[in-house]
Formats: C-alpha cells, sequence, structure tokens
C-alpha cells in the first residue's frame, strides 16, 4: 500500500483581513496550494474543508470553478482542520482517490469564544452562570499543574516571549512586535495565572493542503513530505476538559496523551526522532503541558528546558517555530492546518529567518480543543 | 415577596438544609454524575439514580473571571464598568466527584488548593420586586473567621 504526500501548500495570512471573507481567505489559500504544487482546481478529484464560524467549505466550489467533484464538509471544533486532514488522507489510503484537497479556514468576532451550551451539550444554565469560558478551564488546568510540577510564572511569560519572537519572523502571522516577558507578565490578568499576552485570540485565516499518493508525488513536487501519521481522539471518562460541570475523581491522561501515543506507533517513530514540533498553544501553560502529553519531556522538566532555551528556534527541540496560536491567533478551522504548513515549510528548508538549523527530518503537530478534543500528525521528508 | 429562583431548578435544589446539587449515581458501578444524566460516561450504563450531592469538599483548582463573559449566553453583570472578578473552581466532594461552580472568594491570595468548601447560592441577576435569579457557589468555610 502506498501513503499520503503532501505535495502543495498555500495560506491566507492570519490575524484581521477586513473586508475579505473567511470563504474568500480559503479560496485564496487553495489556489496558493494549486499554484505550488503546479496543480489546477479541475485536477482535484475531490476535497475536504471545514470552518467553525465562516461558512460552508463546500460552497468555496462557486469561486473555484464547479467542477463536479466529491466535497466534504466536516466540522470537529478545534480538530476541523486535522479531521479534514485525516478525512482526505484515509480517502487516498483507501484507494478511492489519487489527488485532493484539504482546506479549513475562519473568521471569529472579536473577545473570547461565545459558547453555545446547548450545542456543547450543556444546559442553558451553565452558560447564564458565567461558567461557559474556555479561558477558564486554561486557568484552572494550569494552575493545578503548576501547583503539582513546581512551574513558575516567570517561565509562562518566557513561552509568551518565544511566541511573539518566532511571529516576529513570520510574514504570515498576525502579532509581529516581539514583547519582553516583563510586558507579558505586567499584561491585565484575565483567568489567573494567565494574563492577557499569555492568551492567543480568536482571529482570521485560511490554509489549504495538496495531498496525493505518495507514489504520484514527483509529478507534483521535487519536494513531496510525507504524512507518517495522523490521528484524532476524543476524550476518556476521567480526563480534565474543557467545559466540564464536574469532572472524576479518577484521573486520566487525556486525549492528547491518547493521540500522540497512536501517532508514534502509527509512523514508528519515537519522541526523540522529533526535529521540530508544533504545539496547541491557547495559552503559555497549554505548551508547557502538552510538551509532556505528547511524550517530549517528563511533567516538571519543562522549567528547566525553557530556561535553557531548548523550545527556541536552535534548541534542541524547536516549538511553535511559527509563533504558534499567540502569535497567530485562532481562526479554528484553520489552525491545525496552520501547523501542517509551517511543518513543510521547515522540512523543505523554506522557512526563512525562523528556519530551524541542521536540515530537519521530521515534525509533529499537535491541536487540542473543545470538548476535549486532539489532533496529532507526524510527517517526515 | 422576595424570592430565589435557582437559575435551572434541575441542577440544584434550595432546601432547608441549604442548597443541594442535583447529580445522578449509576446503579451498575457506582460513578456519580453531574449534573444529572441518562447515562453512565464510565460503565455505558444506564440505570442512573438521582442523587443529591455532598454540600461541602475541598478545592482541586481554581482561577478568576478576569474580564466580563459575553452577554448572552451571561445573564449577570457584563457591563465592563461595573463587572466584578468571581472565583471559579472545581471542588472535591469525597467519595463523589469534583464539580465546577462559581466561588464566593476571588482574591488569589486568599485561595489555596486544599481548602475546605461548602455550598452556597449567589445571585446572578434580579428583578425590580427584589427577586433574583441564583445560582450555586462555594464559599471558603474559614472564611468568616478569617
Amino acid at each position: 500500500m502506498t501513503g499520503v504526500a503532501i505535495v502543495g501548500i498555500g495560506m491566507h495570512a492570519f490575524g484581521r483581513t477586513d473586508g475579505v471573507s473567511g470563504l474568500e481567505q480559503g479560496a485564496a489559500a487553495v489556489r496558493r496550494a494549486l499554484a505550488d504544487a503546479g496543480a489546477s482546481w479541475s485536477d482535484m478529484q475531490f476535497a475536504v474543508g471545514g470552518s467553525a464560524s465562516a461558512g460552508s467549505a463546500d460552497s468555496l466550489v462557486s469561486t473555484l470553478g464547479l467542477t463536479g467533484l466529491q466535497f466534504t464538509n466536516v466540522a470537529n471544533g478545534c480538530a476541523t482542520g486535522g479531521t479534514a486532514l485525516f478525512t482526505a488522507a484515509s480517502a487516498i489510503l483507501a484507494g478511492t482517490y489519487d489527488v485532493g484537497v484539504a482546506v479549513g479556514f475562519d473568521k471569529h468576532e472579536r473577545g473570547a469564544f461565545r459558547v453555545d451550551s446547548r450545542s456543547a451539550g450543556l444546559g442553558d444554565w451553565y452558560g447564564a452562570s458565567g461558567l461557559a469560558l474556555t479561558t477558564q478551564f486554561f486557568g484552572m488546568k494550569l494552575n493545578r499543574y503548576m501547583h503539582e510540577h513546581a512551574i513558575t510564572r516567570r517561565t509562562l511569560a518566557k513561552v509568551a516571549a518565544k511566541a511573539f519572537r518566532n511571529g516576529a519572523a513570520n510574514p504570515m502571522a498576525w502579532r509581529r512586535k516581539p514583547l519582553s516577558e516583563e510586558e507579558v507578565l505586567a499584561s491585565s490578568m484575565l483567568s489567573y495565572p494567565l494574563t492577557q499576552y499569555m492568551f492567543c485570540s480568536p482571529g482570521e485565516g485560511g490554509v489549504a493542503l495538496v495531498l496525493c499518493r505518495a507514489d504520484q508525488a514527483r509529478r507534483y513536487s521535487d519536494r513531496p513530505v510525507y504524512l507518517k501519521a495522523v490521528v484524532v481522539r476524543s476524550r476518556r471518562f476521567g480526563s480534565f476538559e474543557v467545559l466540564a460541570p464536574s469532572l472524576a475523581l479518577e484521573h486520566n491522561a487525556g486525549p492528547t496523551v491518547d493521540a500522540s501515543s497512536a501517532a508514534y506507533e502509527q509512523a514508528g517513530i519515537a519522541p526523540q526522532d522529533v526535529d521540530v514540533a508544533q504545539l496547541q498553544d491557547t495559552e503559555t501553560g497549554a505548551e508547557i503541558m502538552h510538551m509532556a502529553e505528547n511524550g517530549f519531556c517528563a511533567d516538571g522538566d519543562q522549567e528547566q528546558w525553557i530556561a535553557d532555551g531548548e523550545t527556541e528556534i536552535g534548541g534542541r527541540l524547536p516549538i511553535n517555530t511559527d509563533g504558534g496560536c499567540l502569535a497567530n491567533g485562532e481562526p479554528i478551522g484553520a489552525s491545525g492546518l496552520r501547523q501542517v504548513y509551517e511543518s513543510v515549510l521547515q522540512l523543505r528548508g523554506d522557512a526563512g529567518d525562523r528556519q530551524v538549523p541542521g536540515q530537519p527530518r521530521v515534525a509533529y503537530t499537535h491541536v487540542y480543543g473543545a470538548p476535549g478534543i486532539s489532533g496529532v500528525t507526524i510527517l517526515s521528508r | 415577596m422576595r424570592v430565589d429562583v435557582p437559575v435551572d431548578d434541575g441542577v440544584f435544589a434550595i432546601t432547608p438544609d441549604g442548597p443541594r446539587l442535583l447529580g445522578t449515581r449509576c446503579t451498575a458501578c457506582g460513578t456519580y454524575t453531574f449534573p444529572r444524566q441518562s447515562g453512565c460516561p464510565s460503565c455505558t450504563g444506564t440505570e442512573m439514580l438521582d442523587v443529591q450531592l455532598a454540600p461541602r469538599g475541598t478545592l482541586w483548582t481554581w482561577t478568576v473571571q478576569g474580564f466580563p463573559p459575553k452577554a448572552p449566553p451571561y445573564i449577570g453583570e457584563s457591563d465592563p464598568a461595573r463587572f466584578v472578578p468571581f472565583g471559579v473552581g472545581y471542588v472535591e466532594l469525597p467519595g463523589q466527584l469534583k464539580v465546577e461552580g462559581r466561588l464566593t472568594e476571588s482574591d488569589p491570595s486568599r485561595l489555596q488548593i486544599g481548602m475546605q468548601m461548602d455550598l452556597v447560592v449567589v445571585p446572578l441577576s434580579g428583578d425590580d420586586a427584589g427577586n433574583r435569579v441564583v445560582t450555586y457557589a462555594f464559599r471558603p468555610i474559614c472564611a468568616a473567621g478569617s
């Protein structure tokens, strides 16, 4: 059986683009991905796409061309992009199609996400009482983690400063101004222990990938990147997740650990083989906790890793080299595919001022979001 | 006469002994849920017994809501000029489960993981006649004497 290759990548800049709809940002991303692959929309046999707030992805055919291809909409919260990729890869692995597109885009209103309690399976009382805020979960999970594993607020600030430094080197990023650790710590407290600049913001953007059978990759690209694993997992009993009115007494590691270990097994790759990683950084504590949940270090070791600069470009494991969610914002439908886009740039050696040295061979991506879902991919040259 | 109306009478009840959270317990494996639900998240059983949950427990983790939640869905004060931060936490009810709720305390220096908490109600909104819509909250037990 053949594998799956990524032979084209395209992005519409993240941030705020007034006057350009989310769908138009998705279409721009698809056109750039096609150009990158040297292919045309009419060559595409199928497409998979999604957005949370910017319309049905399949309506993109109106502007891209009514070629009659199969177009599947996916919706899976923060793992929408990962699910588009999973679904597209599965269609190729099944032998149904040879080449197609995965696309994700979004355009959110300003401010914290407005949670629809009912669609999350919760009563109206939950939002009415002031509990339907994802930001609270991140503050509470982190507060407990810092209590158990001696992570300091200074380390939280270091992660934010790194994100904005990397974002400043990324022409597609939203936040391109470096911020000092002091500025991060002094910004307003949104959800203790997290300040404003430790959180990402809902935003806008679009990303598309052209995927094909690995044995046909050279038709489109002389530098294909191979998808070694793509896994999406929901929560099991006992995990601690966003938007949960109660938790079990017993503890389970959660969907990130489940998705991560399944991905390593699928790829036949170990954490120490990974050269560059993009990890969900809804806030700085999430990046820190996700380092351990994805198997890169033990709980509590992050304090020393980050003090030693090991997650910087040039460190032992560069993390969120494009600035992550903190510098790019979070357009839900596009976020997971942004991580794959950055990974492909890094593996091709095309990441410019933020290129990881030493010609990285293996890249890793991870998204996490409501209501307790994680998506992981492992990619290699 | 002024009355306190629960934000949802299926979530907690105001009893002569104080407010009580309404949960379920699985008759097959003993797992507790809050709020009530028809199936067991642990063993997938479908025979769930209605129970009142323990009114006291220990603080497992917490944060402080520092900005006004969007309205809707929030029915409390959402005007940034008048909004007052409130605590949110999970309280571990011994032998049952951890319940998420508002806290009556919002000063980080007065909140500690492991402290004892009990269940009260707090107002979310009121009408001109003095009736209040209330939700449940956890209060540090030692707060009155400290």
